[in-house]
């Protein structure tokens, strides 16, 4: 591992809204590949910590990392440095809410990062989306508009439309937790198998047992802090302290 | 009862062809400058400078809270002599009606940016897009479908509100009505045809802004 460039690195990042410390000191390293699962009571900072990593929430202290280039919360910055836009070409972000763009269809969802950020061709962003669609499952509804699609339908929108812009990491923020649970299963077999195929990713999530099936690695937050860390084995399937457990205790019913 | 005779009116009738395209050139270059005097106020609002803000801020208010007459009149006559400049009354009526709707649809732009979901920004942001970017592609053509009735509310009421030009002497229809009367002494006959004519000129835009309107819920 030390002689790889982490994907992400973070040091020392701490984040503040207003006199409410919501990151404290976090220090984290994400390697190529690998699969991080974030866990850990609602408040606990999980989501202000994947924001972070691509600068949606400015840290108020502490860097970021990637491929071993400090972040700059600037737009463009200068190299060594590496600036949001950048950045955000390159990690692609899922939201638990979807965010899609309602008044662009299906595939004009997917294709614009491509055609307004990276300057492809029309023709070329479509044949990407349309594939990529077929992916999903969901190559029939190219032309329609979010809003006439399922919960599940969208977040998978949302998955094609990050990896149109060939991320090289993914963010995915609880990107189950506003889906009925019969809709649930459909986007993680698409997370899933991103995961097979080498995806980078770190995922916010309440799904314990599915980031015990896809996490190569789990790290358990509390109160801005990293306070376990571990394969899926040690920290959910044998957690060892007492809050872990309660913390999962309430996941297993 | 009275009795309707509108011959010596259509004698006139060239007048009153004048007033309404002169109601309409008003009308319409009002409305321009008013959405880039709107767009300028609205992004001063949201800027993070706070002295842009207190400007754009005071402009509004000060267009808002005082009568469009009054400040028709006051640019004409008081403005002139405090500036120890001449204004026209063209000038005087076109700069008074631009910033008077510009202090309208300046709000109606901020609150219909504002009321696109904060996450549809952050989205735009994940994929790579810059602030102008998504502005433009994100923002702007969902905001524009959340202000586009208070809009043509607005500019509806814009073409009546020309029509306070007639205390500045602009040729527009009230005023060419009033010209109407005067020579033919048949007040009922010309502001029915007056009223007539502004309903003539509206009805057929309001039409239209709800054909747009439709297309515009397409995505719903």
């Amino acid at each position: 591992m030390t002689n790889i460039t982490p994907a992400i690195s973070v040091r020392g990042l701490c984040k503040s809204f207003g006199a409410l410390k919501v990151l404290k000191d976090i220090d984290l390293d994400l390697a190529p590949g690998e699969v991080l699962g974030l866990i850990g009571p609602s408040g606990s900072g999980k989501s202000t910590l994947i924001r972070c990593l691509n600068m949606l929430e400015t840290p108020t202290d502490g860097t970021v990392l990637f491929q071993g280039r400090i972040v700059s919360p600037k737009f463009h910055a200068k190299a060594p440095a590496i600036g949001t836009g950048e950045l955000r070409r390159k990690v692609g972000m899922i939201f638990q809410h979807f965010n899609l763009f309602p008044h662009l269809t299906v595939l004009e969802n997917i294709t614009s990062g491509p055609i307004r950020v990276l300057g492809e061709g029309r023709a070329e962003a479509d044949a990407y989306a349309l594939d990529l669609l077929a992916q999903v499952g969901l190559a029939d509804k190219a032309q329609a508009y979010p809003a006439h699609l399922s919960g599940g339908q969208k977040q998978r929108v949302a998955i094609a439309r990050a990896l149109a812009m060939r991320p090289e990491v993914l963010l995915l923020d609880e990107v189950t937790s506003a889906l009925d649970p019969e809709l649930v299963g459909e986007v993680l077999e698409v997370i899933r198998r991103l995961a097979i195929g080498g995806m980078t990713m770190v995922l916010v999530t309440h799904e314990m047992s599915f980031a015990a099936d896809v996490a190569s690695r789990v790290i358990f937050m509390e109160q801005g802090k990293i306070a376990e860390e571990g394969s899926p084995d040690q920290i959910l399937r044998n957690p060892t302290s007492e809050r872990l457990r309660g913390f999962l205790s309430r996941f297993h019913g | 009862m009275y009795n309707w005779d509108f011959y010596a009116i259509f004698q006139s009738f060239d007048l009153f062809i004048t007033g309404v395209w002169v109601t309409f050139l008003y009308t319409a270059g009002s409305i321009i400058l008013g959405i880039l005097v709107g767009l300028a106020t609205c992004f001063a609002r949201l800027s993070r400078f706070w002295w842009l803000r207190l400007i754009a801020r005071s402009y509004q208010e000060l267009f808002r809270c005082t009568p469009l007459l009054v400040q028709i009149l006051w640019a004409y006559y008081a403005l002139p002599m405090i500036l120890g400049i001449t204004i026209s009354n063209t000038m005087a009526g076109l700069l008074t009606l631009s910033l008077y709707v510009g202090s309208f649809y300046s709000e109606i732009f901020r609150g219909g940016i504002l009321a696109v979901d904060k996450g549809q920004r952050e989205a735009a942001a994940a994929i790579g897009m810059s602030g102008v970017q998504s502005m433009r592609y994100i923002i702007m053509p969902q905001a524009v479908k959340n202000m586009l009735p208070s809009f043509i509310n607005v500019s509806i009421m814009q073409l009546k509100n020309t029509s306070l030009l007639y205390v500045i002497s602009i040729a527009e229809l009230t005023y060419m009505t009033s010209v109407v009367t005067s020579e033919t002494y048949r007040p009922l006959e010309a502001y029915s045809i007056a009223a007539i004519l502004y309903f003539a000129m509206l009805f057929p835009l309001t039409q239209l802004a709800d054909h747009f309107e439709r297309r515009m819920r397409r995505s719903d």
